[in-house]
């Protein structure tokens, strides 16, 4: 039986990879710092959140080891960062488009069918005022 | 009691593990998966702050100036130099060298103590002028509606974020302690891999903080 404690060295990477690494990453701050001062017309946010991505794969990917690794890990990081894009691209969909349902009148899909047919003039008369639109009213003649 | 098996192990190796390096490939999954979670609980803020700035464009425009970009600046600079730090401190047991891993771990520790400094400093600022989260929001100068609604996500995900430099800290403390009585070395370091991943964490969640609260339109 070998003991593989003693003959597995660690995967060094060296120094001025750090270093450099480190260095990139304080540019693109500056550059982000600068960019925020210049008004892009709306796309301020998008330029400062690639600039962002860009400096967490840096981290990610050389002082977290990930491009070095064994994949499984840099596997369970994107599975993070999938789900993440889910909740939020999801979300934007729903809270950017919630007002539209609102601007929309009712009318029929098919002006044909049978439901329409049977109680036609109930179903294009004009909507009554909300004061007379209880449910279940004892009241209504 | 006798060894059942003739072979020695390793101090480190615990007897569950076939050898040192699935233990090691075992501990660091772990950590990853801990990781995922971590991203996703500050996924759900994320997402709050894009909701409510999407629905509120003009009043974070407006809430965000009163932020001080110099020491945003200040901290982010800090973090990038503490996870340099670190990877540092990682690679000097890698080699071998104690004494340098030692130092550089005390230096990351230090600049963790400078950025909780800086934030005690902003925060009391804040304080003061009663640019408070909900409904404790005093402050008048901000235009726009509903303006402690950006205090809010300020202040929970900032807070959050030093809560987690905070334990960032701890465990820092946990393996400077062990380094110094001289139990890591090159053949076992995983204690202080997985906290420099969890440090790392940290900077790339505030790497995100900073331009999103610091530095809209």
């Amino acid at each position: 039986m070998n003991d593989k404690s003693h003959t597995t060295k660690p995967h060094v990477i060296p120094q001025k990879v750090y270093l450099t690494v480190a260095a990139a990453l304080m540019a693109l701050t500056a550059v982000t710092v600068g960019v925020s001062f210049i008004h892009l017309s709306g796309w301020n946010a998008v330029v400062a959140v690639e600039i962002a991505s860009v400096k967490a794969l840096l981290v990610a990917f050389i002082f977290m080891h990930l491009w070095y690794d064994k994949k499984i890990y840099l596997v369970i990081f994107s599975v993070a960062l999938l789900f993440l894009t889910v909740f939020i691209a999801l979300t934007m969909f729903d809270t950017l488009r919630r007002g539209d349902i609102y601007t929309v009148t009712d009318q029929p899909i098919e002006k044909n069918a049978v439901i329409y047919k049977v109680r036609q003039a109930d179903f294009l008369a004009p909507i009554p005022a909300e004061d007379s639109l209880v449910l279940d009213s004892t009241e209504s003649p | 009691m006798a060894e059942p098996h003739a072979h020695s192990h390793p101090e480190h190796l615990e007897h569950h593990f076939s050898d040192a390096e699935q233990q090691r490939e075992s501990a660091k999954m772990g950590m990853w998966i801990f990781l995922l979670t971590e991203i996703l609980l500050f996924g759900g803020l994320f997402t709050a702050y894009a909701i409510y700035r999407s629905w509120n464009v003009e009043m974070f425009i407006n809430a965000h100036r009163f932020l001080d970009i110099r020491l945003g600046t200040l901290n982010t600079v800090v973090l990038i130099t503490s996870s340099l730090t670190m990877a540092l401190a990682i690679l000097s047991i890698q080699l071998d060298d104690r004494e340098k891993s030692i130092r550089f771990l005390v230096i990351t520790l230090l600049l963790a103590g400078v950025f909780l400094l800086v934030k005690y400093f902003e925060y009391s600022h804040k304080f003061h002028l009663g640019q408070l989260p909900g409904k404790y929001y005093t402050f008048t100068g901000v235009e726009g509606t509903n303006p402690h609604i950006f205090y809010s996500i300020y202040f929970t995900m900032t807070g959050l974020h030093g809560l987690h430099v905070l334990g960032g800290m701890a465990a820092i403390i946990w393996i400077l302690i062990k380094t110094v009585k001289g139990k890591l070395s090159s053949a076992y370091y995983t204690p202080m891999e997985l906290t420099g991943l969890y440090w790392h964490l940290v900077d790339l969640i505030w790497i995100f903080l900073f331009p999103l609260l610091y530095l809209i339109g």
